[in-house]
């Protein structure tokens, strides 16, 4: 009855295609670091995390930075609500996520991968140190890989249920034994990460690109999705439709193209990015997915004409006031004033003045808060207020079902 | 807490620093291994951890409570976290929330007197094409209905 690993037969242009385990690193290895370094800025491959850095950038920085000992991370810790492509991908394609591992490690010159998986999918646990275990057994992991002089492996450490510790800096502390609170930047995880080291820190997704970049080269991949977003991008589709899951879909992929493929009927709202992302109405529809539009990890939430996107966006500050870790005001206090704000709408219990003000503060939390956290947590408030006013601000709002 | 129990805890965590080594980044494996194997990390074992890495225990407790599956104070041999998330909101959890309650005559945050089960709440866990979604320990299960929620957790020795 419990989630175990099972694979599904899935479709994609990229991600879900064919590939082997292996075929990644012995072509890197082949390649070498300068060539690796050039298909990954060629196929123009940016952070699946959320932030979307170049990836080639950050793999220069950290091969650039002089040290005796430097680390790749795998962030897998996916707390984002609505987000669940990474499980997919470590528990269907565990391949591509380690072989992206070591060929990270090899071109930054790393001796050692670390993966911070949530505890929540501790459930998998098992099975991954099963599958590292074989990858040992084939020479794709420890001493001398495929007979080369190259040195590398991949220990996995659980998270414990906090979901800033997503956050690179934060991941990091949590790593040295710490409480998960960011840090300050610069400096950069890239000169100063675990144990003061240079760490490159990359999404599931970044690092399950990697191989198949590699195999079938740079201009391959940029030639799929738009200019400035290339590449596929697996969106994690949930809420009110008939086929949720998770989709291999070229960036450039239309909102209402995504809602059609999903089978979504009667939809009123689409949650893009998660509880840290914004709501579109049905106006907004024909929108695009991509760093052109609307960048994002790849949560899309559905939610159709039936619900009450007072009761939503109330979940989604308590989510914040939750999971903030407290160490700056500008969250610790913002989310608690944001979420009082929802409740005296939900009770009709306010002024447009007070309302007002609480959408500036939301901006100040933009802008002043010390992590993503606390900077993307009122998207969700402001753009929940500003696109659903009549339904929110409408005295005769019938509650919904939420049930 | 026994002497003889405050012995075998206190080796416990002698044999985890020798796996985990004593550095400072041993701390969270150190914590989550007496959590699994004690359902919580009494003051106690803190002040053995802090001892054997050379921290000050205050360092230790500021770790254990920042993380919500790491706790001070003892809890139910089986430890329920129901997900309260949006998505899994929206798709029943209300129901099962309610059958639960009522199957166990205790609400959440709270443990059974027979100390069987502890109920909580949790965020998102990753499975919301398959909500509602409630995680037991280390395992989830997903597609809840009242009943196969309370059938799940009649199950839990
Ligand atoms: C609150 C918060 C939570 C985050 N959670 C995750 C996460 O679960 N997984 C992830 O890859 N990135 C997460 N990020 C982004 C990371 O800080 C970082 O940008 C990312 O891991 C870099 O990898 P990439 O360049 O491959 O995207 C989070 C950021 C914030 C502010
Ligand atoms: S923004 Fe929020 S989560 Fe980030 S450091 Fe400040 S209080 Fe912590
Ligand atoms: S909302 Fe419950 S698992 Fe994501």
């Amino acid at each position: 009855m419990t989630t175990k690993i099972r694979k599904t037969q899935r479709q994609g242009a990229i991600l879900f295609s064919q590939y082997k385990r292996g075929e990644g690193i012995k072509k890197a290895l082949e390649l070498g670091r300068e060539n690796i370094l050039f298909e990954l800025k060629t196929s123009k491959l940016k952070g699946r995390g959320g932030a979307g850095f170049p990836t080639s950038t950050k793999w220069m920085l950290t091969a650039a930075a002089k040290a005796e000992e430097k680390f790749i991370v795998c962030n897998a810790d996916e707390g984002e609500p609505g987000t669940f492509k990474d499980r997919v991908l470590l528990t269907e394609y565990p391949e591509l996520v380690f072989d992206g591992m070591v060929i990270g490690g090899y071109t930054i010159g790393a001796k050692k991968g670390l993966v911070y998986l949530r505890g929540e999918y501790e459930f998998m646990l098992a099975d991954l140190e099963i599958y590292l275990e074989q990858m040992r057994e084939d020479k794709l992991l420890g001493d001398k890989i495929l007979g080369t002089d190259f040195n590398f492996d991949i220990e996995i450490r659980l998270g414990a249920g906090a979901y800033v510790c997503g956050e690179e800096t934060a991941l990091i502390e949590s790593l040295e034994g710490n409480r998960g609170e960011a840090r300050n930047r610069p400096p950069y995880p890239v000169n100063t990460g675990y144990n003061k080291r240079p760490t490159s820190v990359n999404n599931v997704e970044t690092l399950a690109s990697v191989p198949h970049i590699l195999l079938k080269g740079g201009k391959w991949y940029s030639s799929h999705g738009t200019d400035k977003s290339s590449g596929s991008k697996l969106f994690s589709v949930s809420g009110d439709c008939d086929k949720p899951g998770v989709y291999e879909l070229p960036w450039g992929t239309k909102i209402k193209d995504l809602l059609k493929l999903a089978g979504a009927k009667n939809t009123k709202a689409v949650q893009v990015g998660g509880a840290s992302g914004i709501c579109l109405p049905e106006s907004q529809f024909e929108r695009t997915l991509g760093y052109e539009d609307i960048a994002t990890g790849g949560s899309i939430m559905i939610f159709n004409k039936d619900r009450d996107m007072v009761k939503i966006l109330k979940n989604f500050m308590e989510f914040f006031v939750e999971e903030s870790c407290g160490q700056c005001t500008p969250c610790r206090i913002g989310n608690v004033k944001l979420l009082e704000g929802v409740e005296m709408i939900e009770r009709d219990n306010y002024t447009f003045a007070y309302i007002n003000e609480l959408k500036e503060l939301g901006k100040s939390m933009q802008i002043a808060s010390k992590c993503g956290l606390g900077q993307s947590s009122p998207n969700s408030f402001i753009s929940i207020l500003d696109n659903f006013k009549d339904e929110v601000f409408n005295t005769k709002r019938n509650g919904g079902n939420n049930g | 807490m026994l002497v003889t129990e405050k012995n075998s805890l206190a080796q416990e965590i002698e044999e985890l620093c020798k796996s985990y080594g004593s550095d400072r980044s041993a701390l969270l494996p150190i914590l989550q291994a007496i959590q699994k194997n004690h359902k919580y990390i009494s003051d106690f074992a803190q002040q053995e951890i802090a001892r054997m890495l050379d921290i000050h225990p205050v360092e230790v407790y500021s770790v254990v409570s920042f993380y919500t599956f790491l706790h001070s104070e003892p809890k139910g041999r089986n430890i329920v976290r129901l997900c309260r998330t949006i998505v899994c909101d929206i798709s029943g959890k209300d129901l099962v929330e309610n059958a639960i309650t009522r199957e166990l005559g205790i609400k959440f945050g709270e443990t059974t007197k027979d100390k069987r089960i502890t109920l909580e709440y949790t965020n998102c866990l990753g499975m919301c094409d398959q909500g509602p979604a409630m995680m037991i320990n280390d395992n989830i299960y997903t597609q809840l209905t009242p009943e196969k929620a309370v059938k799940i957790l009649n199950e839990l020795k």
